[in-house]
């Protein structure tokens, strides 16, 4: 039998090339006559370009040449472009030079003048909504239809902001379910809080460098990005060119979380630059850029009302989320209301929410987006409801957890499955929650203890992709893979299933990946923790495809009916004796026969995009390519379940986090010791952003202060629990053919509300509502300080 | 680290073969002229006065490699640009991440941080260098990492195998909090303290069965 390979620990196949330096990231490859570009950034939030003075800077010797911003895709509307004279964040590329060397490229940045005319421009949100308050486009702070335009709030509004509360204006997006104010009515608990959640950097590891150049009239772009196949087509469409007409490498990512989805921006610079001058151009981003460039997490600036029965049932939830856009939007707020709702069940709930333009670095899916920030916010707010109600705060998230059956949001969407109150269960047995609630803000010495529970969910999976996969001649599988190689592993462990169904062990399968012209089918995006869900039903499709083809060549060489047959260890035999044959000979039978066994014939319903993939692997041997028919309900969601213990220094408001829990409802295990990683690195995620990480402007000219690393800074070793625990419930969601979702986004909100909720007990059920939580900002509270900001204020240091 | 237990150490990993390899090596491998993806003639431009390259010799890896360098050129853009050693990563260029981390006379160092003048006459490992230079086996730092299956998308992995190199050398019987301090100059974004720290203490625990 071949081994069982769903389930097991099987470190990735490119492993070794990560730890010996052979892993090649974009920055690592070079070209015969490469040369660097250097990026000008703008140095004003908000400005146009008058005029540019290169003529010194191109009298350098060894600088090619400059590209600017007409030479490179302009959208109407607040859409990024690569270049732009009309930069709306400070940090904004304006231009680049290419030159021999980096040096040289960078010495001629400063030679450059540019003639920049101040614009208004705006960095709280608040702001723009004050009356006669500043604009982050010149034609107003929203864009809806095609247009521009300037929503104000009133001046009674912001009698409220002024006096530190949040006013409930006009907002963009308005819905409610059930009957709020009649469920407020009948609560006996009701809290109201103003919350801010600041916004932070994704900072991967690996800045978003890339390279470029042309041969024969076909690019070759090398990339750092999250997913693949999509991303070519999103350069391709930058380009304006012939997706057919590049070779598109991506082979490893040092990291996205969300701000490498489909590549980035800078990606058309080399590519547009290394065909103006005919040479190979490397644009190496620095961490400084990266800061810049990179992305962010948007804040949210919001109003919470919650309604609580004596029992702790949550009935009423009122929601209100001024959201921190940057230049180009994001659509955080939105997932966070309906997540609020999945989460506590309300029942009767409004969500208002409005997104608003700053002229801050742009804006992006994080790990996790709106879910992670929501849950952060919410979470010390059910731990005070609980202590308010002396309700156990494991027992208060337990009632409102949802079952399978829920519906939420204002379309009463619905899930394939929910295992959350045993993702609760699971996790309070790893933590010894009853153990850990008798140290629950007891004070030794200079240090409380708290303890606290982050619930958080979020999307997991998608449908309708194209696996496809050759069994060659060597007798072993190889499973083409469109999607992205950043880390999660789902390269090689979505390709398990196909494996499976065809009863080969794992050393006789092969991943083919990251480089284009090796031939990559249509693929999600590698966002949104869609991958495993989505590419373990399309192998197992195609997987599916390849073993009724390989039936059917052993029938027609040995006899009998197709179904007659069976595979294992690389062999396809008749049951009951009469024959067997090698996969090996199978492939050289497949290529034979042609039609559709080795590809010539493609599936009708598999995707345009696949097709051209496809082509590239004709006669290479047997192929299963299929289409994911599957087909499922609802929409697919994750869990994590975060529990903490944390000792708050009452002399110094430092939180030394003790012990951390994470486990997750995400059906089938396929890769336990790579999920494990999965659900605590989010958590450590979701710690940094409770805890360290945000922005913080100079007002006056709007710059930022806190930004790079080390004033912003990720979570360290030593800032985290030095041995934490993780799970899985590991019941297979129903709707799907191996049982498996995502888990990519939900730790975070999970690290991050455990943190906020475990602070909220240890300071006795006094909840600061805002993050991170920075000491200053727990020390002040405790010694009864005014904090030096208003508690609406956004990037607070 | 002093002086002597340093050379004690690299003399255990280098030996008189590998040395002699090397310098067979330099031959093939020394490119003086440019960087090593070959750009026209121009690199050492005047851009700043003084700024004109120098003829040095390393010690990378147990070779000697001559290279021309110039006067602020950090150790990380040297060994990436000139020498193709790649396997050695720029996070930050300022000695915020520790991805650039090499071992300079066995003691862990951000090579974004140290100028290419400062190494000469000092024995420089990257992660290149790990491997047995004879069979291609794997050190037992990487055979540890393999075995716990470590990392996620791994951009900072060599800056911490390096790291883990240095510290199993310094002791090789480290308690998990040890670890933590020998290797909290890295930084992961991913977050996979845990798989890592299960990776240190799985190299230690091979360090001390040879």
């Amino acid at each position: 039998m071949a081994e069982k390979l769903i389930g097991t620990d099987i470190a990735p196949p490119d492993l070794v090339a990560k730890i010996t330096g052979r892993a090649r990231y974009a920055e690592d490859f070079r070209r015969e006559g490469m040369v660097f570009a250097k990026l000008l950034l703008s140095t004003m939030p908000h400005a146009r370009v008058r005029g540019i003075d290169a003529s010194r800077a191109l009298e350098l010797p060894g600088v090619i040449d400059i590209l600017r911003a007409d030479e490179v895709r302009q959208r109407e509307g607040p859409r990024e472009a690569a270049l732009t004279n009309e930069p709306k964040y400070e940090g904004e590329a304006i231009l680049a030079v290419a030159a021999e060397t980096e040096e040289i490229a960078a010495s001629a940045i400063e030679l450059i003048e540019v003639d920049y005319e101040p614009l208004p421009f705006v960095l709280d949100p608040l702001d723009s909504l004050r009356p006669g308050g500043p604009n982050a486009y010149e034609g107003g702070n929203i864009f809806s239809q095609g247009e521009f335009g300037d929503l104000k709030w009133t001046e009674e509004d912001f009698v409220e902001v002024d006096a530190g509360r949040m006013p409930n204006g006009e907002a963009s997006v308005d819905w409610t379910k059930g009957d709020p104010e009649a469920a407020f009515a009948e609560s006996d608990l009701i809290l109201e809080e103003t919350i801010v959640h600041q916004s932070l950097s994704h900072h991967p590891m690996e800045p978003r460098s890339n390279m470029a150049y042309w041969e024969n009239g076909r690019l070759f772009a090398f990339v750092s990005t999250q997913s693949t196949q999509s991303t070519k087509f999103a350069l391709a469409g930058a380009m304006e060119m012939d997706p057919e007409d590049m070779t598109f490498v991506a082979e490893y990512c040092g990291g996205g979380f969300g701000s490498k989805i489909s590549g980035a921006p800078v990606m058309e610079i080399p590519a547009r630059f290394s065909r103006k001058i005919g040479r190979p151009v490397m644009l190496r981003i620095t961490r400084y850029e990266e800061n810049y460039l990179g992305r962010a997490r948007p804040g949210f600036q919001s109003w919470l009302k919650m309604g609580f029965k004596a029992d702790g049932e949550c009935n009423a939830i009122d929601l209100y989320i001024v959201q921190e856009s940057g230049p180009y939007g994001s659509g955080d707020f939105n997932s966070a209301g309906m997540i609020a709702d999945l989460v506590y069940t309300p029942q009767n709930m409004r969500f208002r929410g409005i997104p608003m333009y700053t002229n801050t670095p742009p804006k992006a899916a994080q790990r996790g987006p709106g879910g992670a920030q929501i849950v952060t916010m919410m979470e010390p707010i059910i731990t005070k409801a609980a202590i308010e109600l002396g309700i156990d705060a494991l027992e208060i998230r337990r009632i409102n957890a949802p079952d399978p059956d829920v519906e939420f949001g204002p379309r009463g969407s619905t899930l394939t499955s929910v295992f959350a109150k045993e993702a609760l269960e699971l996790g309070a047995e790893l933590f010894d929650w009853e153990g850990k609630k008798a140290l629950s803000q007891q004070r030794v010495g200079t240090k409380v203890t708290g303890i606290g529970i982050g619930l958080s969910p979020y999307t997991a999976g998608s449908r309708g992709y194209d696996g496809m996969m050759v069994i060659r001649p060597d007798g072993k599988l190889w499973v083409h893979q469109g999607i992205g190689n950043l880390g999660t592993h789902s390269i090689a462990d979505t390709a398990r299933p196909a494996a499976e169904i065809l009863g080969l062990n794992w050393d006789q399968v092969e991943i083919v990946w990251g480089d284009s012209s090796l031939g990559l089918p249509r693929s999600s995006v590698q966002a949104g923790s869609q991958t495993t869900h989505a590419h373990t039903r399309a192998n197992h499709a195609a997987g599916m495809d390849a073993r009724r083809k390989v039936q059917e060549v052993a029938a027609r060489r040995l006899g009998g009916s197709a179904s007659d047959y069976d595979m294992d260890n690389g062999r396809v035999f008749r049951r009951g004796g009469g024959g067997s044959m090698t996969f090996a000979q199978v492939a050289e039978a497949a290529i034979e026969m042609g039609g559709e066994y080795d590809g010539h014939v493609l599936p009708e319903d598999i995707h345009e995009r696949t097709v051209p993939a496809a082509q590239l692997l004709v006669g290479q041997g047997l192929m299963g390519i299929a289409r994911d028919n599957y087909g499922g309900q609802g929409g697919v969601y994750s869990w994590v379940a975060g529990f903490a213990m944390i000792e708050l220094d009452v002399e110094t408001g430092v939180v030394d986090i003790k012990e951390y829990v994470g486990v997750t409802d995400c059906g089938t295990v396929i890769h336990p010791r790579s999920l494990g990683a999965q659900v605590l690195g989010g958590s450590v995620q979701g710690m940094g952003m409770a805890m360290t990480q945000r922005w913080v402007f100079d007002p006056k000219w709007g710059v930022p202060f806190a930004n790079r690393l080390y004033t912003a800074r990720p979570p360290g070793m030593l800032d985290v629990p030095i041995d934490m625990k993780w799970g899985a419930v590991g019941i297979a969601d129903p709707q799907t053919p191996v049982g498996a979702k995502g888990i990519g986004e939900p730790p975070v909100g999970a690290g991050g509300g455990a943190l906020t909720s475990a602070v909220v007990d240890a300071l006795g059920g006094k909840c600061l509502c805002r993050t991170p939580l920075t000491p200053d900002i727990i020390l002040a509270e405790l010694e009864g300080r005014e904090q030096p900001f208003g508690p609406l204020d956004q990037h607070v240091g | 680290m002093g002086d002597a237990e340093s050379v004690a150490v690299l003399d255990k990993k280098y030996t008189r073969r590998t040395f002699i390899k090397g310098v067979i090596a330099v031959g093939a491998t020394a490119s003086t002229a440019n960087y090593f993806i070959g750009g026209a003639g121009t690199l050492g431009a005047q851009t700043m006065p003084g700024a004109a390259e120098r003829l040095v010799t390393l010690n990378i890896n147990g070779q000697q490699r001559p290279v021309d360098v110039l006067p602020n050129e950090t150790l990380a853009m040297t060994l990436r640009y000139r020498l193709n050693l790649t396997g050695t990563k720029l996070g930050c260029d300022r000695a915020e991440c520790g991805a650039c981390t090499v071992l300079v006379d066995g003691v862990n160092q951000y090579s974004c941080s140290m100028l290419t003048h400062q190494v000469r006459g000092r024995a420089v490992t990257t992660i290149e260098g790990l491997e047995n230079s004879d069979t291609g086996e794997l050190s037992l730092v990487q055979q540890a990492v393999v075995d716990e299956g470590g990392f996620q998308c791994a951009f900072c992995a060599p800056g911490f195998i390096m790291s883990m190199t240095a510290l199993v050398e310094d002791n090789p019987n480290p308690t998990r909090e040890e670890c933590a301090h020998a290797l909290s100059g890295n930084l992961c974004r991913c977050g996979d303290y845990q798989k890592i720290l299960n990776c240190a203490m799985r190299a230690a625990e091979l360090t001390r069965s040879v």
